[in-house]
């Protein structure tokens, strides 16, 4: 007999059941790298981001009182004698949100009450690929469209007002529209989160199909038409490209639709694609007006978080 | 949904006409004394092209409990909405045959769904408050339709009070109504619908979802509400049938034998205590004697 005894025994030693790994697996250590690096990237990219706003941001504020930037409404950057008045450009910003939530909501509510509500199937089907084709149209496109299309037809509709070939009314307009799939679509689900079943319970006690909509389903959705309306309102402060093309390049402090105004992203749009020397206070300026506008849309990005959350919790 | 909701002019229902009220005539149903409030005949209810249930008729009589019951799917709840048109809201949903109320066909082309509505409220088997304090839920009816703020006040005390709500909420009246319990919401869910002042309320198995001291309580409250209403029922519970109805519906699925389609059948109307005691067909009493189903 050749036969050794040990080819019977376990592999391991002292008789325990051989639990390690039967592969070493490199596969779990791959894909867990790849994620927890997407992870870093993104939140690395967003610190850096914020760092590097704050940095010539700081620089600016040591040229300018942060009072005078914030309080003032005249705006001169790169001239002789030079004015930081952010209120010049905080109107501007503030007429496209206020002009764009005209109307962007009563038209993005809507669209949201109709194609839950009311419209069959079909026209759901058939209406919801053209909602998101608009919110895929660049930008771009809308300005040319804003300034050389709607300028005259908005002209036509409003002639007792003198409107030139910029003003902020139509930007804001322009912006409007394009943020109409954004208000319909995130008020749409939270129409659709509200249970049937209290539409059911308001039809069962003679409702019509309108009270059902405005007094059941609305007000049961109201956190999340809200929120859809607060990302609109943080969609158009951040918008440059409409703004800076059919909004005009004159940064006034006024709230008159018909003028050319330099909006907060347009001072940065514009001033950014000419050539400043790094270092300078104008360079600053950039940062500085950026950094405002990161912290407007970010407590605008936080309160819509915070409303959408609160929508689930009610149903969930 | 394709409800047409628009207010029909001119009175949609017809008020109680004796004289026109159509004698019961099915064989199977025994004569009906007091006012007929709803009488069926040759009942179908489709859902598409899937008959869900056919030739029911039966009657009901004002100020009594009819309660439908039989095996899960043989269409309670299709038939009991198709009695206040809440089945208008489901696509593709048809009701043929005569649904009289009071002597009204309710799908005759000149009715307005939503004045059936009014008058033959529903309470459904899972409560379903609005996310609204106590007090506006009761009030939403009421003031859909027009009512002021004092008269509200009236109606919300006077509807808690019947359903049996009032010395448990009173205090707060304004709290979400999501904050009461299962039972509490669905005396709240019939409270709303007492606040409409309809004729008939209809309940879809309003208790499956509550425990027993809940069920017991809306049990009682029925009864006490039939003094004023008109109340169908539908259950799964044939203790509840037999404690709460005067009159009930026994229902059950007949299959098709190439196609295996299910419908929905009437098996026999009687006054519950025939039913439950002495029913004349072999189905219902393996049903209630608890041999089948
Ligand atoms: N909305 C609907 N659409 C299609 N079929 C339905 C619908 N509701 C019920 N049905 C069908 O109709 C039949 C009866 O259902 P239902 O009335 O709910 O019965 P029950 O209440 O007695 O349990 C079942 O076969 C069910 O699948
Ligand atoms: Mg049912």
């Amino acid at each position: 007999m050749t036969t050794s005894p040990d080819l019977a025994a376990p592999p391991d030693s002292g008789g325990l059941p051989n639990l390690r790994p039967s592969s070493p697996r490199y596969g779990e250590k791959i894909i867990f790298g790849i994620l927890a690096g997407s992870a870093v990237i993104s939140v690395a990219t967003t610190v850096a981001i914020v760092l590097s706003l704050i940095m010539p941001s700081l620089d600016f504020f040591r040229d300018v009182s942060i009072v005078e930037f914030l309080t003032g409404t005249e705006w001169s950057a790169g001239f002789q004698d030079a004015q930081y008045g952010v209120l010049a450009l905080l109107s501007g910003t503030i007429q496209v949100v206020f002009y764009s939530l005209l109307v962007s909501i009563p038209v993005g509510l809507g669209v949201a009450i109709y194609l839950n509500e009311y419209a069959p199937d079909w026209v759901r089907r058939a209406v919801t690929p053209v909602l998101e084709i608009l919110a895929g149209v660049p930008t771009v496109a809308i300005g040319l469209w804003a300034l050389y299309a709607l300028t005259p037809i908005v002209a036509d509709l409003l002639p007792f007002l003198e409107w030139g070939t910029y003003s902020i009314g139509v930007a804001g307009l322009a912006v409007g529209l394009m943020s109409v799939p954004i208000v319909s679509s995130v008020s749409q689900d939270a129409l659709r989160a509200v249970p049937d079943s209290l539409r059911q319970g308001a039809f069962a006690l003679g409702s019509t199909k309108r009270e059902v909509s405005i007094k059941i389903a609305v007000p049961a959705a109201f956190s999340g038409i809200v929120a859809s309306i607060i990302l609109a309102a943080s969609r158009a402060v951040g918008e440059t490209m409409i703004v800076l093309m059919a909004g005009g390049g004159r940064p006034q402090f006024t709230f008159d639709p018909t003028e050319p105004v330099l909006a907060m992203t347009s001072f940065i749009g514009q001033t950014a694609t000419g050539d400043i020397a790094a270092g300078t206070t104008t360079y600053d300026t950039i940062f500085a007006v950026g950094l405002l506008l990161f912290t407007i849309t970010l407590i605008l990005n936080m309160l819509a978080i915070r409303m959408v959350r609160r929508f689930r919790e009610v149903y969930e | 949904m394709s409800d047409p909701t628009r207010r029909a002019a001119g009175p949609a229902v017809v008020p109680p006409r004796l004289d026109t009220v159509p004698q019961a005539d099915s064989q199977r149903v025994s004569p009906v004394e007091g006012e007929t409030v709803f009488d069926l005949r040759d009942v179908d209810v489709h859902y598409g092209s899937f008959r869900a249930v056919k030739d029911v008729g039966f009657t009901v009589v004002k100020n009594e409990i009819t309660a439908l019951i039989g095996p899960s799917g043989c269409g309670k709840s299709t038939l009991l909405r198709s009695l206040n048109r809440m089945n208008d809201l489901i696509p593709g949903a048809r009701v043929g045959g005569l649904v009289s109320y009071h002597g009204k066909n309710i799908y005759d082309a000149d009715v307005d769904p939503v004045e059936v509505r009014r008058r033959i409220g529903m309470v459904f088997q899972k409560p379903n408050p609005f996310p609204k304090s106590i007090f506006d839920n009761v009030a939403f009816g009421p003031k859909v339709h027009g009512a002021s703020r004092t008269e509200r006040e009236s109606i919300v005390e006077d509807s808690l009070k019947k359903a049996a709500l009032w010395e448990e909420v009173k205090d707060d009246l304004r709290k979400s109504a999501l904050t009461l319990s299962g039972g509490q919401q669905q005396r709240l869910c019939i409270a709303r619908t007492i606040a409409m002042q309809p004729d008939v309320v209809l309940m879809d198995e309003p208790c499956s979802a509550l425990d027993p001291i809940a069920t017991a309580r809306i049990e009682e409250l029925m009864v006490d509400l039939a003094k004023q209403f008109t109340i169908v029922i539908v259950t799964h519970n044939m203790q509840q049938a037999a404690r709460v109805s005067d009159r009930t519906a026994f229902f059950s699925t007949e299959v098709n034998e190439t196609s295996d389609i299910r419908t929905g059948v009437l098996v026999e109307f009687d006054d519950t205590q025939r039913i439950f005691s002495n029913p004349s067909d072999e189905r219902t009493e393996n049903y209630v004697t608890g041999r089948f189903g």
